[in-house]
């Protein structure tokens, strides 16, 4: 089915399923503990032996020399799979990382050995006994040396251009009346999902299976096919649920590719997850920006000029983080600029994490905004109000399919009690703690992306729906059978859903926020074909027939659901795909989020008291599920905005703190109650779902918004994130 | 603050009290053994160890490595991969099991400390067709997204509401001393141990509130 | 992890016994130990595992104060009524260190000798002289934002973790041991652990084999009992800077202060400028501090810390 106009009147429309807050229907499953993670197929693998990555000890240089002999003496070691025995392998078409090293080491942890064992302790202790010696070369760590020889990236794949110019921004900007000019930070962050990404592989003759943890089975394949040079038919992948991916699973990781060579050299299946203190320099991250931003405006407020550049650093090869993204579409102002910058870094590969490019971008921009209604004596809330656009700011005329920015906005100053606020920084206090208010926007892009389904129909009247979709704690389980129920005229008890399978049909996989919108409206076309199948079967007229109650009716002849299938199952399978619409339309997904935090006027900790978030994100499919993914975001944001940070060290080369010890993110006592209002937004131009993605949006702006907050209580600006109270007591003058 | 031998009385009595049963118990502890690694080319001796303790109710005897921790045993021996490893260092959480009612991080403990422990992992909790309450109140706030951190949050977070009721203080506690009563603030600095990263951290504190009887 | 045999001890004295076996260690909670091990940080061949011989009381001592058993777990010395109404700097500093599972299982000799929580130390691809003595110190040049501005040394800046440790300094608590041989000793817990010098891999005044029996409170001075900890996010992290005080009515106090030290830093001499002020004090606490770039915000925020402090308990 192709989607090529904006959608009219349809099954969805009848909200008796879709819309409503369900509970997750594999939540029996999560909470007893009875669903199975990659690492965890003990039925279908009975003899597994465990393989163990041994990282490399430098961050660049050769491998000189691996002696085997103690570690293969070791007991129940079964093999050793190093470069000398691994086979040529290639890059995969995502990431560019090599994920076995050898002879050439490209980052620190890079893996460079996987020892195979009949117990995992056997296999870690033997992974010890390997001597690697190497030769260390000198390599680039330092994002900020790099900066000024930094180059135009290519064009790159879910990337804004390296460059836009609209009007004559510097000329605007010096003439501005009232302009701001800073530059930002933000660091290497980790995806720190709870499950390690884990694998295990079993062939069978020339055919390999892998229980595995990633985000885009399509590409998983793909990749792998690649990687290991075997023919795409001969993989078939299943990941029924993943504990967490945030972009940091998108394709095969060093797991995959480690446990399929595992198996194959040790002849037996094999099962490896990444030891925690290995993921943070062996796997992907987001990437360091460094931000600068100049926003020039009348007096009155209004936007004149506005540049944003940001500076990244990337593997030979690897990708820019596209952080000027959102300043393309967010605010008003005839004269612009946005250019992107990449050098070469010798650490692990920065790739996509939740909201790549918008989430840093909206840290710096946010600041930037808060700077300038400062600047101009006005409120934040005012200011953004005041530069909103309805059309797209680049191309005039292009309208936005819906947009309520502005709504957003007021809706949560009026809940939030903004006016509360006092705009004199420093000028609330109770007892030793400075309370401060911030506010940021939020935006994200709203793509919508080729999916296919299947869908079965029994005689019972149970509905089955495959697609090789993938869970990573978005819900996708729920909405789809949502999706389903309603198109088929079913109880949620009539559906089952499977996910996760690269044997069932191409879905738009989880990534960029595109897969609530794009897997439904997948299922949505299938589930159109299975009711003409169902018409076809009963006699009916399809375009009358009437789906309800697990019923279907025509004029005055009525059949239960599945006599259609009484003889036989009935299948229906088909793709949505889209035409031109995205580009008549820019779709895009807004937000506002109000923070307030408390800061020790003492020591400067930091902690957050209230959090709202406003989205305005298309249909929504499930408000429950929707909040969820929207607190998460929130916690997220805070973990940017206060801890977290992948902290290089530019002599040896790595990411120093690489254990959950180290590396910060929110606990239970960093959150409390999270508040989210989801405004009314039925967008025809998206699907026939008329829904939009809404994980990534509540990330974007959230830790600006803290920032702000922080500002607010104390008067004191820090623009390197994290805000840690060190930089907040070096800038207490 | 010069007191060497201030109190020695006690601890001398305490070793003489140690020394009439040493021999006793040296020989009914059990010490090393030997087991040939299967399958493996060259046969060398491994240190291997047995265990008893009781799992979810059933008794457990297990002969293994000495280095399996209690974390392993669970998923790799018994298949009981409802605890999860989600960091095997202490930083997470993912791994809390309840040992004689008290939770505690599986990945840091060797099975063999468990000797005639009774351990409850989150499939001793509840079933899907028998939820705990807390389990059903997970799924009703939705406590949870990926599910992963899912099972050590509500062992957690079932031991942290005993806790609270046997009057053990926390960090946030205004007052040492008892009586304590669950709140917002106090469940989120007990439950501090247990890493969300899908952020459902706000949804677990109304799920437990509810649990717990409190509203809000 | 190493292989190693295993043996429960049943007594005291069979595990002070058995120490003398070669590669031998003690377990106790194992919540730093074994995390050490997986990363073959430590190699024990033999472990003594002493979480059934006893010493899990808390009692009280003929002078007034409290002798507690090495094993009692970190959750029931925090909960422990006595501990809690008269030194409640304890309790405080006890629940503000690790997680609700991990203080169920940690010990009070274990929480004693944890080491240090130094990335580079974690990291046995890095020069480490704690972990490798001699290897070097990448800290120094490295990441240094967490560790140690003072006593500290050129071949180690790590700090001691503990928490526990900061209030029981505080306290004047005194250590009792038992050696091999069985003879007992008693450190009081400002000459428990060393100063790094060139052997940062001594960390304790402990002998080879030494265990650790119990832990003695001397009895209550009264007061008001505070301890600060200062960190990034609300819970479940290490200090960077802790502050444990008793203050006295008449204006003095004693202030031990974690996160700044390769041990619980606390000075004579700084305590009678107490009742001067936070500034004074601090100063000749810290005085001949060595921190680098990333750590120098320690000097005021240990000032400032103890400055929120009194002010709070003094008006």
């Amino acid at each position: 089915m192709k989607f090529d106009k904006p959608a009219g009147i349809n099954p969805i429309d009848q909200l008796k399923v879709i819309g409503k807050p369900t509970d997750r229907i594999e939540g029996p499953l999560k909470t007893t503990g009875t669903a199975k993670y990659a690492y965890e197929h003990n039925q279908e693998v009975t003899n597994p032996a465990y393989g163990y990555i041994v990282g490399s000890a430098i961050a660049k240089g050769m491998i000189t020399r691996i002696d085997q002999s103690a570690a293969k003496a070791a007991p129940g070691v079964l093999a050793i799979v190093t470069a000398a025995n691994a086979g040529p392998l290639q890059a995969g078409k995502f990431y560019v990382s090599r994920f076995l090293a050898g002879p050439q080491i490209d980052h620190y942890h890079q893996a460079v050995a996987v020892v195979v064992a009949e117990t995992f302790e056997q296999a870690r202790y033997a992974g010890s006994l390997l001597k690697i010696d190497y030769k260390k070369s000198k390599g680039s760590f330092d994002l900020d040396a790099l900066k000024d020889s930094a180059q135009t990236p290519p064009p790159a794949q879910f990337g804004p251009p390296a460059q836009t110019m609209i009007g004559d921004f510097e000329g605007a900007f010096k003439t501005a009346q009232v302009k701001m000019d800073e530059t930002y930070s933000t660091p290497d962050q980790a995806h720190a999902m709870m499950e390690p990404h884990a694998t295990i592989a079993k062939w069978e003759g020339d055919k390999l299976t892998c229980w595995c943890s990633i985000q885009q089975m399509n590409w998983g394949v793909r990749d792998l096919a690649i990687i290991l040079g075997i023919p795409k038919e001969n993989i078939r992948l299943i990941a029924s649920y993943i504990g967490g991916g945030f972009g940091g699973k998108g394709t095969v990781l060093a797991d995959l590719v480690a446990a399929s060579l595992a198996a194959r050299v040790a002849g037996r299946p094999v099962k490896l997850a990444l030891q925690r203190p290995l993921m943070f320099n062996n796997t992907i991250h987001r990437p360091k920006t460094i931000q600068r931003i100049r926003i020039g405006a009348d007096p009155d407020g209004k936007i004149t000029a506005i540049g944003h550049e940001s500076w990244s650093g990337n593997l030979q090869g690897g990708r820019t983080e596209p952080a000027t993204a959102s300043t393309r579409i967010l605010y008003a102002g005839a004269n612009r600029l946005t250019r992107l910058k990449l050098a070469v870094l010798d650490l692990a590969e920065g790739n996509a994490m939740r909201a790549p490019g918008e989430a840093p971008g909206m840290m710096a921009l946010e600041i930037a905004m808060d700077e300038m209604a400062e600047k101009l004596s006005m409120d934040p809330v005012a200011f953004r109000i005041k530069n909103d656009s309805q059309e797209d700011p680049e191309k005039p005329g292009r309208k936005f399919s819906t947009r309520k920015l502005v709504e957003c906005l007021q809706t949560g100053a009026e809940k939030f009690g903004w006016n509360s606020r006092n705009a004199k920084p420093g000028s609330i206090k109770e007892g030793q703690w400075l309370i401060g208010m911030g506010v940021a926007s939020a935006v994200r892009g709203a793509p919508v992306t080729k999916s296919a389904a299947r869908v079965r129909l029994n005689s019972s009247g149970i509905i089955t729906v495959e697609t090789d979709m993938t869970d990573l704690g978005t819900g996708t389980y729920t909405i789809i059978a949502q999706t389903a129920a309603e198109m088929m005229g079913v109880g949620l008890d009539k559906v089952v859903v499977k996910l996760g399978d690269s044997s069932f049909p191409e879905s738009a996989g989880s990534g960029g926020q595109w897969g609530a919108a794009s897997s439904t409206s997948g299922v949505y076309a299938a589930c159109v074909k299975l009711r003409e199948a169902v018409a076809n079967r009963l006699g009916l007229d399809a375009d009358k027939a009437q789906f309800a109650d697990g019923r279907v009716r025509a004029g005055d002849r009525s059949f239960a659901l599945g006599d259609a299938a009484k003889n036989a199952e009935l299948v229906a399978q088909d793709e949505m795909t889209y035409g031109e619409l995205s580009k008549e339309y820019a779709q895009t997904t807004f937000g506002a989020h109000f923070v307030e935090v408390a800061v020790h006027a003492y020591t400067f900790e930091i902690r957050v008291r209230r959090m709202l978030a406003v989205c305005h994100a298309g249909r929504i499919l499930n408000p429950k599920a929707a909040r969820s993914q929207v607190i998460g975001a929130m916690t997220m944001g805070v973990g940017a905005a206060l801890m977290e940070e992948m902290v290089v060290d530019k002599n040896i080369g790595f990411f120093v703190n690489h254990d959950l010890a180290g590396y910060e993110v929110p606990v239970h006592a960093d959150i409390p109650y999270q508040e989210v209002i989801l405004l009314e937004d039925i967008d025809p131009t998206m699907s026939p779902m008329k829904a939009k993605g809404i994980g990534e949006l509540g990330l974007c702006g959230v830790a600006s918004a803290v920032a702000n907050a922080v500002y607010n209580a104390t008067g004191i600006r820090v623009r390197d994130y994290p805000i840690t109270l060190d930089k907040l007591l070096k800038n207490n003058v | 603050m010069e007191n060497e031998n201030g109190s020695g009385s006690i601890t001398r009595r305490e070793m003489l009290a140690g020394t009439a049963v040493a021999v006793t118990a040296l020989a009914i502890t059990s010490v090393t053994g030997l087991e040939a690694a299967p399958a493996s080319p060259i046969v060398t001796p491994v240190e291997s160890a047995g265990v008893s303790f009781n799992v979810n109710g059933k008794a457990v005897n297990l002969e293994m490595d000495t280095r399996t921790t209690l974390l392993d045993v669970l998923r790799e021996h018994l298949h009981l991969t409802g605890t999860k490893k989600g960091c095997d260092h202490g930083q997470c959480g993912a791994c809390t099991v309840l040992v004689n009612g008290r939770r505690i991080n599986s990945c840091l403990s060797l099975a063999l400390q468990h000797q005639d422990d009774s351990i409850t992992t989150i499939e001793g909790i509840g079933t899907p067709e028998n939820l705990h309450p807390m389990q059903s109140a997970f799924i009703k706030h939705d406590g949870f997204q990926c599910g992963y951190c899912t099972p050590g949050q509500i062992c957690s977070a079932v031991a942290v509401l005993e806790e609270i009721k046997a009057g053990v203080p926390s960090h946030v506690s205004t007052e040492l001393m008892g009586p304590m009563a669950f709140s917002n603030a106090e469940f989120r600095e007990r439950m501090s141990g247990n890493l969300c990263r899908c952020g459902a951290y706000s949804n677990i504190a109304q799920a437990a509130a509810e649990v717990a009887g409190v509203t809000g | 992890m190493k292989p190693f045999t295993y043996e429960r001890a049943e007594t005291l004295a069979q595990a002070a016994a058995a120490a003398s076996k070669p590669g031998a260690k003690f377990l106790a909670g194992g919540t730093n130990l074994l995390d050490l091990m997986k990363l073959q940080i430590e190699t024990p061949t033999h472990l003594i595992d002493i979480g059934r011989i006893g010493l899990d009381k808390i009692e009280p001592t003929p002078d007034g104060g409290l002798r507690i058993g090495a094993l009692v777990r970190n959750t029931d010395l925090a909960a422990d009524a006595r501990v809690r109404t008269d030194y409640a700097i304890l309790s405080r500093a006890l629940l503000a260190g690790a997680s609700g599972q991990l203080r169920n299982k940690a010990t009070t000799s274990g929480n004693l000798l944890q080491r240090t929580r130094c990335p580079y130390f974690y990291d046995t691809n890095q020069p480490c002289n704690k972990r490798s003595p001699g290897s070097g110190c990448s800290a120094i040049a490295g990441f240094s934002r967490q560790l140690a501005v003072i006593g500290s040394s050129d071949a180690c800046i790590a700090t001691h973790p503990s928490d526990m440790a900061v209030a029981m300094m505080a306290l004047d608590a005194v250590i009792e041991t038992v050696k091999p041989d069985g003879k007992t000793r008693q450190i009081p817990i400002s000459q428990f652990y060393r100063l790094p010098g060139k052997t940062p891999h001594l960390e304790t005044t402990l002998e080879k084999n030494e265990l650790i029996t119990s832990v003695i409170l001397p009895a209550p001075v009264g007061g008001i009992h505070v301890y600060h900890k200062v960190r990034d996010r609300a819970s479940y992290a290490f200090a960077l800077v802790s502050v444990g005080a008793i203050l006295f009515k008449d204006g003095s106090g004693r202030i031990a202060v974690g996160g700044v030290a390769p041990r619980p830093w606390r000075n004579a001499s700084a305590e009678k400028l107490i009742p001067i002020g936070a500034k004074e004090f601090a100063s000749r606490l810290l005085e001949g501090a060595r921190p680098t770039q990333e750590n120098a915000f320690k000097l005021a925020l240990v000032e400032r810390t103890i400055e929120g402090i009194l002010t709070e308990n003094r008006s």
